[in-house]
């Protein structure tokens, strides 16, 4: 089991600089995904963990050693910038990358006719690189990070280019490994890539990390918001005042809302609402009130919490840094 | 550790459960080997055997070198067919007494001829016109000789057969004079001009100069292509990205050394084909027997020159090939080399046959670099000493921890970065 911590690192290009103290830790078995926009300092980044590029300051260990040249070989790196040896077969390819990782020549040859199947390219074994499709070379690609099973993946954008059904394949791939307690940390544009497979994430823009933790804990850094689904009943409009029908058509807001004073109207689309409530109170009695103000107008059809995605949480985290910065 | 709960987003859309290969468990191989340490020179011996193995495989490589041997195995076959006929002239004569003379005199006069008697003259004289013989010499009682050839004689034979005729009727004149025509023979046979060369004896046999200008191109083509190859190799690396992942795993001088040292494996495995054939193809033959030639030394010194010039050439090419990202521009970056090879190649093949002692050529040839492109021509020439060969190898020795260090400095920064050219101030400053 291992565990790859990141501690202040910098790196700067010329005046430029790149990162200014990245930290941030990957446990065993736990998926990491790397958000940001380009140029946020992502591939420097991993680029500094594969010690292909050397950090100006701060340390990567490794089970709280510093890492090791021995211990870089233990991980398998899909750089930004793609590339195999164009000329050379497929298996030949794999087997050389395995064997220069520290595998014995037959264990190569097992490990890369096996990963090549697991991704789909086993009838390409004796194919040049450079004939098969982008497509299949992303995968050789991807083999190329696994054939020398190792215990730490970093992949930088590794979805970027692939089919649908690669995507699948590559998830796959990345769960089984995580089961497997293997730290991976990946970077990705795709979002909901990231939501649905990420244990945890970290949010980078101009090279600091600006948010970091599992969705959840994203979640709460942000005000909670309430999907409301109220048919208000023919009773309640003709019990309450005739300025309550009107309502909806100059504010938008529906009546029954006025009932919960902190509550804000986020959206609506017939009688569906989205309603934001303040993250400093109590949110479980405020939805409550947020539920009975409902349940009073009439009908709740649909009453739930709306869970931010992570494109709103890395919108929001992303817009808020440039207000305040 | 288990996936996130699905979750619904502001806006309603529900996220979509993992698809269902998601959730399949990934045969991975059944044995799990983890990646054992390799050491140091293991890496590099790795990284040497895919160069090695992809080279061989390559088509070029190997007509190249099949066109090399050939090259070197067909001129020398030529060269002793065409010697051959030169130098093994056939002579008939009818009489023993007559064989016996020409075959002496000849022996004498250092031309190389096979003399036999016949008895049935007509049955010669058909030999002749065939063309089996070359010539048939019948001896008057006179002294003088008949000589029937084809259409012409050697000179060198003619000026012979003339000196036997002569002596032959001096010995009939002093006979019947009352002389003894046997002690005059000897008297004449002992009488010689004496030869006192007063400069030094500096002049090359035909197979020295041969085997010079042969050797000459051989290692200049050999170390040069060897180490375009290099470069070649380096820029290929680059221009893929695939340089990335083996830094992951590899340091940028294991890289580096492992591809040196491959391509110069099978460089010297080239030159050691293309001069063993000649040696093998000499012994044969016979071609190089009347030559002062020493085919065993020369072949030892060949390989051991191409080994120190490749090292030399093959570093400084790396390096300057990690400057660019693109085949075009390997030419323009390596250009300033191929030029010095040029120097001590072209002095090698057109001035050092003329003039073996050549004062430029002398001192180019103790240059570390020039030293292997001059030096096998001097030692084919026989104008240079081992002690002087071991100095001039000592040199180019003594520049290769240096080349090594700057070489493997350049790379090491200038490898990862692609786009345009480096300055080669700025890859070796680091910055």
């Amino acid at each position: 089991m291992t565990v790859l911590t990141l501690d202040s690192l910098t790196k700067s290009y010329g005046t430029r600089q790149a990162l200014g103290g990245v930290s941030f830790t990957v446990n065993p078995g736990e998926i990491f995904g790397f958000v940001g926009s380009n140029g946020a300092g992502k591939t420097t980044t991993m680029r500094i963990i594969l010690g292909v590029l050397a950090s100006d300051s701060g340390t990567v260990s490794l089970d709280g050693h510093p890492i090791t040249l021995d211990d870089r070989r233990h991980i398998g790196y899909m750089p930004e910038e793609r590339g195999l040896y164009p000329k050379m077969h497929v298996g030949e390819q794999l087997e050389y990358l395995a064997r220069l990782h520290g595998l014995t020549a037959p264990a190569a040859r097992a490990s890369a006719a096996q990963w090549a199947e697991t991704l789909g390219v086993q009838a390409r074994l004796d194919d040049e690189v450079q004939s098969l499709s982008l497509g299949n070379q992303q995968r050789v690609q991807l083999a190329a990070a696994l054939v020398h099973n190792p215990s730490i993946l970093v992949l930088d954008e590794p979805f970027s280019g692939l089919d649908p059904v690669a995507v699948d394949v590559m998830s796959g791939v990345l769960s089984e490994r995580s089961a497997a307690g293997v730290p991976v940390i990946f970077s990705s544009h795709q979002l909901e890539l990231v939501e649905r497979l990420c244990h945890r994430v970290g949010i980078i823009k101009d090279g600091l990390m600006v948010a970091i933790g599992t969705i959840n804990e994203l979640r709460a850094s942000e005000a909670p918001r309430f999907v409301v689904d109220c048919a208000v009943s023919e009773g309640a409009v003709s019990e309450g005042a005739v300025s309550d029908t009107a309502a909806p058509d100059t504010t938008g807001a529906p009546s029954w809302l006025a009932a919960v004073p902190n509550a804000t109207l986020i959206g609506q689309d017939g009688s569906r609402c989205v309603v934001e409530l303040p993250k400093e109170d109590d949110a479980e009695a405020d939805g409550q009130a947020l539920l009975n103000a409902a349940l009073a107008a009439g009908p709740v059809r649909e009453f739930a919490p709306a869970r931010a995605s992570l494109t709103d949480l890395y919108r929001h985290v992303v817009s808020s840094q440039e207000v305040s910065s | 550790m288990t996936t996130l709960p699905t979750s619904s987003s502001a806006t309603g859309t529900a996220v979509t459960a993992a698809p269902a290969a998601a959730n399949q468990s990934v045969a991975t191989p059944a044995t799990t080997p983890t990646p054992q340490n390799l050491g140091y020179l293991q890496s590099i011996w790795l990284i040497a055997e895919r160069e090695i193995t992809t080279r061989a495989k390559q088509k070029s490589f190997r007509i190249l070198t099949a066109v090399l041997v050939l090259a070197v195995v067909l001129s020398m076959v030529v060269i002793h067919l065409v010697a051959g006929e030169i130098t093994s002239t056939t002579i008939a004569t009818t009489n023993p007494t007559t064989s016996t003379v020409v075959e002496h005199a000849m022996t004498a006069s250092e031309v190389d001829v096979t003399v036999s008697t016949v008895t049935d003259e007509s049955a010669a004289k058909d030999k002749v016109t065939a063309g089996d013989l070359d010539a048939l010499v019948v001896p008057a009682a006179d002294g003088s000789l008949e000589v029937f050839v084809d259409t012409r004689i050697d000179p060198t034979v003619a000026a012979v057969l003339n000196g036997v005729a002569q002596q032959q009727a001096l010995a009939v004149q002093v006979s019947n004079l009352g002389g003894d025509p046997a002690a005059v023979s000897a008297a004449v046979g002992t009488a010689h001009a004496t030869v006192t060369p007063l400069g030094q004896p500096d002049d090359q046999d035909a197979g020295q100069l041969i085997a010079g200008m042969m050797v000459g191109i051989l290692m200049a083509i050999s170390i040069m292509l060897s180490a375009q190859y290099v470069a070649q190799g380096v820029v290929e690396e680059k221009t893929s990205r695939v340089v990335e992942l083996l830094l992951s795993t590899v340091k940028p001088t294991q890289l580096m050394a492992g591809k040196v040292l491959g391509i110069g494996l099978l460089g010297l495995l080239q030159v050691a084909l293309v001069v063993g054939a000649a040696a093998v193809t000499s012994h044969f033959t016979g071609v190089l027997d009347t030559s002062a030639l020493q085919m065993g030394p020369l072949v030892a010194w060949a390989l051991v020159w191409f080994i120190v010039g490749y090292a030399i050439f093959s570093l400084i090419i790396a390096a300057l090939a990690a400057l660019v990202s693109r085949q075009e521009e390997v030419g323009s970056v390596t250009m300033p080399v191929t030029v010095f090879m040029m120097i001590p190649y072209m002095v090698g093949i057109s001035v050092l046959p003329q003039d073996p002692t050549n004062h430029f050529a002398t001192v180019l040839s103790y240059v570390p670099g020039a030293s292997s492109l001059l030096m096998p021509i001097r030692d084919s020439l026989g104008v240079v000493s081992v002690p002087q060969q071991l100095i001039a190898l000592a040199i180019a020795i003594a520049v290769i921890p240096l080349l090594v260090w700057v070489a493997g400095r350049i790379y090491s920064n200038a490898v990862l970065r692609t786009g345009g050219r480096i300055k080669l101030k700025d890859a070796f400053a680091g910055s």
